[in-house]
């Protein structure tokens, strides 16, 4: 017993060396290709886009997929990262004041997400979930009313400084992924998970659920915070209508595409939803038809989205290619 | 005091609407648990057809009105048999994903085609376009034909629900589907009817808003939609007096905060309602607990 | 030397009172059987004892490391802190999630590293980590599940589940272990095994054991003592002797199973 945690621990330690190795190469290769220039700023904008996406998608998924709640309101969460990290920057533009702009940012979004969490996580379902989309209305009717002295009202704050480069989008985004991950497989991460298979069950189990419930919230606020300062520190400009039920649509469609419940496939659905939005830009409606068309095929045929609730490792890859081998006459 | 009765008056008006609406979603919670994310494009097509009716085939109202209802119920049927059907045993957010799913097509599908442009309804004559004063109070012609339309239906529903067959399986089928369909009940034709009224008060209600806001386009649905169903949840979700109850207030509500206050917030007051209706009583004003099997 | 006392216990949803004047004591290391017709209230007694619903009215004692404490109205959570397990009716496993899992999610307690160290993974949740799957996977192996540590919850045949449920409860390293007809579906092959399986974790694991059970033959041959319910109220209480020849439990009955046993 004890030699099979032994070995195991090793194994550990060289496939987390492999996977930082390939993360340090793919982080250099981009660098050096867009020093070259090859990765032009149109392109790069698209990685800007997959990378905030992966962020919310992952974050979302953490509260909606691992924690079974479902929430509709993740724009709202984006948004106050965004703000935040805006007006800070507008008056302090500089690496320090867009660091400390982000991270105030996330801290407030995971303030509301305690406030907003609290009452809330309490109801069920598709209570839940529209309880949450009415928090995010409230959310952007205070930037675009109430707050109209600060925020600029609907017109949005414009002329927001440039801080976002690779190396940031680089940091954030693997490093959402990976705590997010680690959350995941841990103690947390496990009572978090428990709570979705069956809440009772769990409470009976010593596990608090509205504990969970809400530190799944407030984590995913978090880092949807962190999207939302990427976000207006690349892209110049933000609106309140930027934030609203739409873009928390387009987050749940991704999620719902690479599965609820698999951090790989949320990293995989937001690249290719990506890539199908760029390619369908001059039809911005035939997008949003697919994307309905696309939740509904889902919903009906492949609930469980592109991965399931497993993730992407060396080991699934070789099952796969095995499968595909044998399938095709070859021996495994 | 004048200004109060006039705002009484304006908010009866927008409150039928409401009421017309959170009917439908109130039924179909009711009988299947589901928020039908798409009712509130049912109602925006309403307006579409009830549009092109007056418009371009040159029809009355009241023809129009009974050609929007027909194609709305039979848009909400299909919408079931073909999204909502299979997932019938599925989890709650499965179904509610694919009703967003149903929404984003039917409006963005509209908008394909029509062009997201606003249209207004033609202008109308005789009845329609009369305002009638009382002392210093008006009621425009719209209005008395929105209430009575409204009251209309709403006896018509009570009727169906209370007095017929159908109405009974309705009924029943929300109680205890299994029970029901021991009872030889059918439960498919009762979903599909239950959808097929759902949609048809929908459609009224679309036309209606036609009427009396002139202008209609292809979202217009959404906030309206969100709108009707945090009235059904007050009044009581899958009670039908709760959704007519629950359709006035937002109604007052909405055109209170905007007389009164600033119509800026008159969104946020909504859903700042639903939030408390959600903590504080869920079952809403007629609703009763129900509890979790353990 | 009683570890947990019930003192006039009553539950009433609405107009009904499905649990009416529940009195019971457990001695430390007892077996005891709760028995009744269906819809008797058994299961709301376990509910209330766990804390799924607050009584109406009533007193849960528990009697632990020279303390007593009230529990009535205890989130079910604090209640299982403090050392009371069960399992459910209706089996509650975590379905998409591995035998270990479900295992290592009963074992929270042991694992009490702070958020830090869940995103950061660092060397106290390393430790701890491994001392959770090192006692999950320890305790499956003491009960004969270890074997299936990776299989999936849902996966199991039913008999299997049942078990589980049972180990998992044990997990969370309870002194009160409450069984909720731990033998439903089971045949007589695989209730003999339960009923060994009962016995043993009670002497291995120094448990008091209060069951729920309608297989009178795994209940007469196990229980120390039974209680009696019938219309949420206790109507007899005594040995299994006693209480096969007591009148009112055989009409509540009808003196079918009573006959079988």
């Amino acid at each position: 017993m004890k030699e099979f945690v032994k070995t195991s621990s090793k194994n550990r330690w060289l496939s987390l060396a492999r996977k930082w190795a390939v993360l340090l190469m793919i982080y250099v290769i981009v660098q050096v290709l867009i020093s070259a220039n090859i990765i032009n700023d149109y392109i790069f904008s698209t990685f800007v886009t997959v990378c905030i996406n992966i962020i919310l998608a992952v974050s979302l998924n953490l509260i909606t997929g691992f924690t079974g709640q479902f929430s509709l309101g993740h724009a709202g969460f984006m948004s106050i990262g965004a703000y935040t990290c805006a007006l800070i920057t507008l008056r302090y533009s500089s690496q320090v004041g867009f660091i400390g702009g982000l991270l105030l940012g996330a801290v407030l979004a995971a303030l509301v997400g305690i406030f907003v969490g609290l009452p809330t996580l309490r109801l069920k379902g598709d209570y839940l979930a529209i309880a949450t989309l009415g928090m995010a209305e409230i959310i952007k009717i205070l930037f675009r009313n109430v707050l109209e002295d600060l925020t600029n009202g609907a017109a949005g704050l414009s002329g927001i400084p440039q801080f976002v480069n690779w190396t940031w989008l680089f940091i954030f985004t693997v490093g959402t992924v990976v705590l997010v991950s680690n959350f995941i497989n841990s103690s947390h991460g496990r009572a978090c998970i428990s709570v979705r298979e069956d809440e009772i069950a769990a409470e009976a189990m010593g596990i608090n659920s509205t504990k969970y419930k809400v530190m799944a919230f407030v984590t995913g606020a978090f880092f949807a915070g962190i999207a939302g300062a990427i976000y207006s520190s690349y892209f110049y400009y933000i609106a309140p209508d930027l934030f609203g039920f739409m873009k928390s649509i387009d987050i749940l469609v991704i999620v719902v595409l690479g599965g609820m419940g698999s951090i790989s496939g949320s990293v995989i659905s937001a690249i290719v939803l990506a890539l199908i939005s760029t390619y369908l830009q001059s039809f911005p409606e035939l997008r949003m038809v697919i994307y309905g068309v696309l939740l509904i095929l889902i919903m009906l045929f492949r609930p469980q989205g592109i991965m399931g609730s497993r993730e992407l490792s060396l080991s699934v890859m070789k099952k796969w290619i095995q499968g595909i081998r044998r399938r095709n006459g070859g021996i495994a | 005091m004048e200004q109060f009765l006039q705002q009484l008056i304006n908010g009866i008006s927008l409150g039928s609407i409401y009421a017309l609406m959170a009917l439908g979603y109130t039924m179909v919670y009711g009988i299947i648990k589901l928020i039908n994310f798409a009712h509130g494009d049912v109602y925006m097509l309403g307006a579409f057809v009830g549009y092109f009716c007056m418009t371009f085939l040159k029809l009355g109202f009241f023809p129009s009105l009974l050609i929007s209802m027909v194609v709305c119920a039979l848009l909400g049927v299909t919408i079931e048999k073909i999204a909502y059907k299979p997932l019938r045993d599925a989890t709650r957010i499965s179904v509610l994903i694919t009703a967003i799913g149903v929404s984003l097509f039917l409006e963005y599908g509209t908008m394909f085609f029509v062009k997201p442009d606003s249209r207004s309804y033609p202008p109308l004559t005789g009845f329609l376009s009369e305002s009638y004063s009382l002392g210093n109070l008006v009621f425009r012609g719209k209005q008395i034909l929105i209430i009575c339309i409204t009251i209309v239906l709403m006896a018509l529903l009570q009727f169906i629900v209370k007095k017929t067959r159908i109405g009974k399986a309705m009924r029943a089928v929300s109680l205890d589907r299994d029970a029901a369909q021991l009872m030889g009940i059918s439960v498919d034709r009762t979903i599909s009817f239950t959808f097929l009224i759902g949609s048809a008060l929908a459609g009224a209600a679309g036309i209606l808003v036609g009427i009396y806001y002139n202008s209609i386009n292809p979202l217009m649905g959404m906030m309206p939609g969100l709108k009707a169903f945090v009235a059904a949840v007050f009044g009581g979700i899958g009670i039908i007096p709760g959704a007519m109850i629950g359709g006035y207030f937002i109604g007052l509500v909405e055109v209170m905060v905007s007389g009164y206050g600033n119509s800026m917030y008159r969104d946020a007051v909504v859903f700042a309602i639903l939030i408390i209706i959600l903590i504080v009583k869920p079952s809403g004003l007629l609703g009763k607990e129900t509890r979790e099997k353990v | 030397m009683p570890i947990l006392t019930v003192n006039k216990l009553s539950k009433s949803f609405g107009g009904l009172m499905a649990v009416s004047n529940v009195s019971m004591e457990l001695e430390q290391g007892e077996l005891v059987g709760l028995i009744g017709p269906n819809g008797a209230g058994k299961t709301t007694v376990f509910n209330l004892l766990t804390g799924i619903y607050p009584p109406t009215s009533g007193y849960i004692t528990l009697y632990r490391n020279n303390k007593k404490e009230e529990i009535q109205g205890l989130k079910p959570y604090t209640i299982c802190k403090k050392g009371i397990a069960r399992t459910f009716q209706n089996i509650r496993l975590f379905k998409d999630l591995t035998v270990l899992d479900n295992v290592r999610i009963a074992m929270n307690k042991n694992a009490s590293y702070g958020l830090i160290s869940s995103f950061f993974h660092t060397k106290s949740y390393g430790i701890q980590e491994k001392e959770v799957l090192e006692k999950s996977i320890e305790l499956l192996r003491i009960l004969k599940l270890d074997h299936k540590k990776d299989e999936l919850a849902k996966n199991l045949p039913y008999g299997e589940q049942r078990q589980l449920e049972i180990i998992r409860a044990l997990a969370t390293n309870p002194c009160i272990l409450l069984l909720d007809e731990p033998a439903a579906g089971m045949n007589p092959a695989e209730t003999a095994q339960l009923t060994e399986m009962i016995e043993w974790i009670r002497k291995n694991f120094n448990l008091t054991i209060l069951l729920i059970e309608h297989d009178m033959s795994l209940v007469m041959k196990i229980c120390e003592r039974i209680y009696v319910l019938d219309y949420g109220m206790v109507i007899a209480e005594g040995t299994p002797s006693e209480i096969k020849s007591n009148k009112r439990v055989i009409e509540a009955y009808l003196g079918e199973e009573m006959g079988n046993a």
